[in-house]
């Protein structure tokens, strides 16, 4: 089973740190939702992990093995990355973008093998964007389109996945569709690392949370642990409503707190 | 980009395409050789190229017609391999040598060379001084485009780039001590490929052959970039080996050609646009024919400059800019709808 290990993180973005000691394990078979407040360096948390970034400090190990000192090939076959938003610059096929995620497989004036053509075929299928597979990417919907670019990385077929605001700017049903793609990798034995704000999903769907504020690791755990009550209070200064629907919780975000509702030692924490 | 209806799986493949172009090329360069003030036919025309034939033709062929041939399928080659590994490489199809101030840019590294008497005295300094113009200017670029990716910004410091590479050349005629220089700088900064001879052609034939060679190599790794440069780079790409190879390739090819031929306008904007539908869009695959097509386009844009007959010979760079002036425009308000 995949194990990512991640110690004493420290990551500056332009002269500052962004990222202060960051440190978690976490393993395959599991979907864990990084959630925060905007700014709290989710985004650079998982670019790091992405080997998009350089620590400062800290370590970063797939099976016990540091990331920085694996070939950048190696590496990108252990960790897919799922960018934010949803640009595709040229009109290509669709068949064409999710065989883009073939490239840390194949030498580099490789043509595409069998395997390649078979990971390809199957990432389609698990995003169910087979009929779509001839059609211009730069034609389709956003929903279809979060859809194609899942499928790119999963056509990479690395033991880890990524991915950044996947649910960011879809409709709920196209919400829902990819938060179950997700989780069906994630019960494949991948582990899935999303950055997510809508927390009734990531509340639902999450096998744990790790809530970022700060650039700090604030939380971590089970969902409905991490965002009782009180948690919702201190990492996103919101009351929030907590139910139970056809046998799941879920929470929603209900109305800002103010200064005055909180308690005296999270002044100043937000954004 | 053209939102085709039926996009990428409607294409010939790329072996078939650069193999149909080479036969243009092929066409092209003998037609080169044909036609002129004097009709030489083919017969007598290998007969001369071996020295074989009447000395009159001979000379005609060697010394006039040859190195006008060679000299325009490499410049049109560089063009239009430039222009297909820049649109690829900043996601940019308004990208070329032309419209990022490249050319410009080595332009007046050559008009440097040529003012202070540099050209006369080491005459590898001309195409050293057009490909020290087109790196800095290529820098510049990345540096800007590394920051803000947005089509128009680059556009826009291409343009300040090329505004900046014309005054200065401007400055540089405006100092010159005698009217014979200016003039011929003016024409020299048209383009043309006329009265060329051998030593241009070794002047610049190594150099853009490396170039070449770094496009070519460059180009396989640009199609990850369709995606973002995160995306690319989380995929193994190593953005920083490809960006150097790309500045170098640009550089060296395009400020090669420069150097013997001038500016020659709008081939690396128009090559890469016609062949892409042809190859699926995918930007790897639009390299090696642009680089082909390139050639052809100049050679066949040179033919036509001979052919036809008004007063003094027409310029090449006047023709090409005619013909791409309206087709970037065209490109521009076509893309306005799809560019944020």
């Amino acid at each position: 089973m995949t194990r990512l290990e991640i110690d004493h993180l420290y990551v500056p973005v332009a002269g500052r740190t962004i990222l202060h000691d960051i440190g978690f394990t976490a393993e395959g078979g599991s979907l864990i939702g990084l959630v925060g407040p905007n700014g709290a360096g989710k985004s650079t948390l998982a670019k790091t992990i992405a080997g998009l970034l350089q620590p400062a400090s800290g370590t970063i190990a797939v099976n016990g093995v540091a990331l920085d000192t694996m070939d950048r090939r190696d590496a990108a076959r252990k960790i897919a990355y799922l960018s934010q938003g949803d640009t595709v610059h040229w009109p290509l096929a669709v068949r064409a973008t999710v065989t883009l995620g073939r490239a840390p497989h194949s030498g580099r004036f490789g043509t595409a093998s069998p395997g390649d053509r078979r990971a390809v075929e199957a990432a389609l299928h698990r995003a169910d964007v087979l009929s779509l597979a001839d059609r211009n990417i730069q034609q389709l919907s956003g929903g279809e389109r979060a859809r194609v670019l899942l499928a790119r990385a999963l056509a990479v077929e690395a033991p880890i996945l990524i991915a950044d605001e996947p649910v960011g700017a879809l409709d709920p049903r196209h919400a829902l569709n990819i938060i179950g793609l997700l989780r069906e990798e994630a019960a494949r034995g991948a582990l899935v690392i999303a950055v997510l704000h809508d927390l009734a999903l990531a509340s639902r769907f999450c096998d744990r949370l790790l809530v970022m504020r700060d650039g700090r690791l604030a939380a971590d755990g089970p969902p409905h642990d991490v965002l009782s009550p009180a948690g919702m209070e201190q990492h996103y200064a919101v009351a929030a409503h907590h139910g139970t629907h056809e046998a799941e919780r879920f929470v929603i975000p209900w109305r800002t707190l103010n200064a005055a509702d909180r308690k005296p030692n999270q002044e100043g924490e937000t954004a | 980009m053209n939102r085709l209806p039926a996009p990428a799986t409607s294409r010939i493949g790329t072996a078939p395409l650069c193999l149909i172009l080479l036969g243009i090329l092929a066409g092209l360069m003998l037609a080169s050789l044909t036609i002129g003030y004097v009709h030489i036919p083919p017969g007598r025309l290998v007969q001369a190229a071996f020295g074989m034939a009447d000395p009159a033709t001979t000379t005609i062929v060697q010394q006039l017609r040859m190195p006008r041939m060679i000299l325009a399928a490499l410049v049109g080659a560089s063009l239009g391999g430039a222009g297909a590994v820049l649109q690829g490489l900043l996601h940019n199809p308004l990208a070329e040598p032309g419209t990022l101030g490249i050319t410009g840019a080595a332009s007046l590294g050559a008009v440097v060379a040529l003012y202070f008497g540099l050209a006369a005295t080491v005459p590898m300094s001309l195409p050293l001084c057009a490909m020290s113009g087109a790196a800095i200017a290529t820098v510049i670029l990345l540096v800007v485009a590394r920051d803000s990716a947005s089509t128009l910004t680059l556009i826009l410091v291409g343009t300040g780039i090329g505004g900046i590479a014309i005054a200065l050349t401007s400055l540089a005629m405006n100092l010159s001590p005698n009217p014979w220089a200016v003039s011929e700088i003016a024409m020299w900064l048209l383009g043309s490929v006329k009265d060329r001879t051998f030593s241009e052609v070794w002047l610049a034939l190594p150099f853009v052959i490396v170039g070449l060679a770094a496009l070519l190599a460059a180009a396989p790794s640009l199609d990850l970039l369709s995606l973002g440069e995160d995306t690319a780079r989380s995929m193994g790409l190593n953005a920083s080996r490809l960006r150097t190879m790309a500045i170098a390739g640009t550089s060296l090819a395009v400020g090669a050609g420069v150097a013997v031929s001038g500016s020659v306008g709008f081939v690396g904007l128009m090559m890469p646009h016609l062949v892409r539908p042809l190859v699926g869009q995918v930007p790897s695959r639009t390299v090696l024919p642009s680089i082909i097509g390139g050639g052809a386009l100049v050679l066949a844009s040179d033919i036509v400059v001979r052919l036809i007959a008004i007063g003094p010979e027409l310029q090449l760079g006047v023709l090409t800019s005619l013909l791409g002036t309206p087709f970037f425009l065209y490109l521009v308000l076509h893309l306005r709808r799809q560019l944020p």
